[in-house]
């Protein structure tokens, strides 16, 4: 089994057109990602073609719920109009809307948040996040769903879960895995924004929930206190082994590492005070980001 | 994105918050004329404030030898000679590190009076995710310690965005601070006005250190911004022209700018080891990791996830451009983007930048075969690191020969 998408969800693309997500597209298409849709104002009634593939595009979020079925979405809309597409996708009733776009004000976010906040429907993953995988059964993961950016290939069928803000630390992780022979249930990247839909918390309690997850990696950085959050929960209920490991214990305070979200101000949301919560809660740390997977397995 | 404590009042001026009476010179020519005014508007003494992107300007320290970064002065002579003294000298404090910043524009005040001081911040509370209004009687005085140490005498108001500052909220921080009658109303007025200020200008932060009860030269007592910092959403200066143009590359560092024309991230710090990475999060791992083996970061660098050749060249020279820099990791992950293509970019980077600093490749994911191949037969000089831990260790071993 596997977390928020299987291999069969029906997936749509906002902004299929553009360059960023066309490619991305294509890229799902080939791992065998079931997109069914895609979303451009204007060009409704055109054809998105790639491998022998023909990806009908509607105006309309709704519309092209309606038609293709879809559940989920991966949002690859431009900044200033990312906030907009995410709450289309969220009105037309889609079970998850994948934000990958980065750079979007804070304050856009803010107001996202506030108007989803009650909505037991929709799941916001994101934004400024690699996406989401639950790998296939086929020769490197193929027949998976794919949702955003992550490369399909490093990824294998199995039962650890993955959980982080980092896309490339991420894809770390996942080829440890993969190259010890250890698959993946789904690997869920939420994102580096202060402001996102899906926290380390969220995910944690739905691998802990997923009969199939045996293990987890929890990856999280500077800033904030969501791994924090989490620690706590899984100290109390978390009947899984959790590895994790915090970047960032070498940033200088005040200043933002790439991640819009990746600050330590006010003496908050430094790496000592996270590393110091997964180990009250008995989460396996890893000292160096090479030694992720081998954490996690020793648990196990 | 931050601006100077002149620009934030300007903008918080405009939301109605009231600030005192103050003029910004940018050469000594304008400093006469200013305080003239000033004096003019019959204030007996004359503030003269240094212009930085830094706190701690009260007890700075000039490289001259000059000791403060703000003064009072008694007369339009004195606020020029001190003026002098600080205009195009750097200034040290506890926030700028040992190289001090240029001090290029002074703001010239009218003195004011103080009653009392307070403490008043708009930010974003992240576990949330809504604004948050702070506010504190201890005003002047470093808000961290105060959270720790008196805790009891911060007040919060969190701002549900959908309907945005409530009267009701902004009577209860005014109430929180103690202010009564006509400075009551005064200081309802001046939270709203510094929350909209926020909200409107997309702030990361909005911060009055002090907001201060001033008396005015008739006995009436009235509450003002004595001190702001804004800080912004780089994210959204798309939409605020008018901001944008408050930019002063003079407080950034050069590589920084110089690393943003290639839409780099580059962050400088104080150690040996340069590093070149793709991801935000990967880059600060492999800044941590250098550690752990016993070398110092002397960078953080993401190059992105679809770095170019020409961006791989434009990273490693500004790299070499940091004199401390004794060794280079590169850390690539290169997930969909293909390692051979990255490979190419890094050989042609080191024979066009003439490098001649060890260099440590960790090179992993599509088409790593012949992207490592590319490295070998190159003829260039390159440590391959087949992990991160092992990249690390053999930087840190060739740099510390």
């Amino acid at each position: 089994m596997s977390i928020l998408v299987q291999p069969n969800t029906k997936v749509l693309v906002q902004g299929i057109t553009g360059s960023f997500g066309a490619k991305h597209a294509q890229l799902s298409i080939d791992y065998g990602t079931a997109i069914v849709a895609g979303v451009t104002p204007g060009k409704g009634g055109q054809f998105f073609e790639h491998g022998g593939k023909k990806v009908p595009i509607y105006d309309t979020v709704a519309e092209a719920v309606k038609q293709s079925g879809a559940t989920a979405s991966a949002v690859f809309v431009p900044p200033p109009f990312a906030a907009d597409a995410i709450l289309e996708g969220a009105d037309a009733g889609l079970d998850l809307v994948v934000a990958i776009t980065e750079g979007i004000p804070v304050r856009d976010m803010v107001r996202v948040k506030r108007a989803l906040q009650g909505n037991t429907k929709t799941r916001l993953i994101g934004p400024n996040c690699p996406g989401i995988v639950t790998p296939g059964e086929g020769k490197d993961s193929h027949g998976g769903c794919r949702i955003g950016i992550a490369p399909g290939y490093i990824h294998k069928k199995g039962s650890i879960g993955v959980v982080s803000r980092s896309g490339t630390l991420t894809y770390e992780a996942v080829w440890q895995l993969t190259s010890r022979g250890v698959g993946q249930s789904t690997c869920v990247g939420i994102g580096g924004d202060p402001v996102n839909g899906t926290s380390h918390l969220d995910v944690v309690r739905l691998f802990n929930d997923d009969p199939e997850t045996t293990g987890i990696i929890m990856i999280g950085e500077i800033g904030g206190s969501a791994e924090e959050e989490a620690a706590e929960w899984i100290k109390k209920y978390c009947k899984k082994p959790v590895a994790g490991f915090i970047a960032g214990a070498t940033a200088p305070p005040g200043r933002r590492m790439g991640h819009a979200g990746a600050i330590v101000s006010g003496g908050k949301g430094t790496a000592a005070a996270k590393i110091a919560a997964f180990k009250d809660a008995g989460i396996g740390i890893a000292v160096t980001p090479s030694e992720m997977a081998d954490t996690l397995l020793k648990m196990m | 994105m931050n601006i100077h404590e002149y620009q934030a009042k300007q903008l918080l001026a405009q939301y109605g918050v009231n600030v005192p009476y103050e003029i910004p010179a940018r050469s000594l020519a304008e400093v006469r004329p200013a305080a003239e005014k000033i004096a003019a508007g019959g204030s007996a003494k004359i503030v003269v404030k240094s212009q930085i992107h830094a706190g701690g300007r009260g007890k700075g320290t000039f490289k001259s030898g000059f000791q403060g970064g703000v003064k009072v002065t008694s007369s339009v002579d004195e606020a020029v000679s001190v003026a002098e003294k600080m205009l195009g000298q750097t200034l040290v404090t506890k926030q700028t590190g040992a190289d001090g910043r240029m001090v290029q524009t002074l703001l010239l005040a009218a003195g004011a009076k103080i009653k009392k001081e307070f403490y008043l911040a708009v930010l974003l509370n992240r576990e949330t995710s809504r604004p948050l209004i702070m506010a504190s009687t201890e005003g002047g005085m470093d808000i961290e310690e105060v959270a720790e140490k008196h805790p009891e005498k911060i007040c919060k108001e969190t701002i549900d965005p959908a309907v945005g500052i409530m009267p009701y909220q902004a009577r209860k921080v005014a109430a929180a601070l103690g202010l009564k009658g006509d400075l009551f109303n005064a200081g309802v007025k001046l939270i709203t006005g510094v929350y909209n200020t926020w909200w409107e200008c997309d702030a990361s932060m909005v911060e009055l250190n002090p907001l201060a009860i001033i008396e005015l030269a008739d006995g009436k007592e009235t509450v003002m911004a004595l001190d702001a910092k804004i800080s912004l959403d780089d994210n959204a200066l798309y939409r605020h022209k008018n901001i944008m143009e408050m930019r002063d590359l003079n407080e950034e560092a050069p590589l920084e700018i110089e690393a943003s024309k290639f839409a780099l991230n580059y962050i400088k710090l104080d150690g040996s080891i340069a590093c070149l990475v793709n991801g935000a999060g990967l880059a600060m791992a492999t800044m941590d990791i250098i550690q752990h083996f016993g070398g110092n970061p002397a960078n953080f660098l993401d190059v992105g996830g679809g770095a170019s050749k020409e961006q791989v060249t434009a990273a490693f020279k500004i790299i070499l451009s940091d004199p401390n820099v004794k060794g280079i990791m590169v850390n690539i992950f290169g997930g969909i983007m293909d390692c051979n293509v990255i490979a190419t970019g890094i050989v042609a980077a080191v024979k066009e930048t003439g490098l001649k600093l060890p260099l440590v490749v960790r090179l992993e994911g599509n088409n790593v075969l012949a992207g490592k191949k590319t490295l070998a037969e190159s003829g260039v000089a390159i440590i391959n690191g087949d992990s991160m831990a092992d990249a690390a260790q053999k930087i840190v071993k060739a740099v510390g020969k």
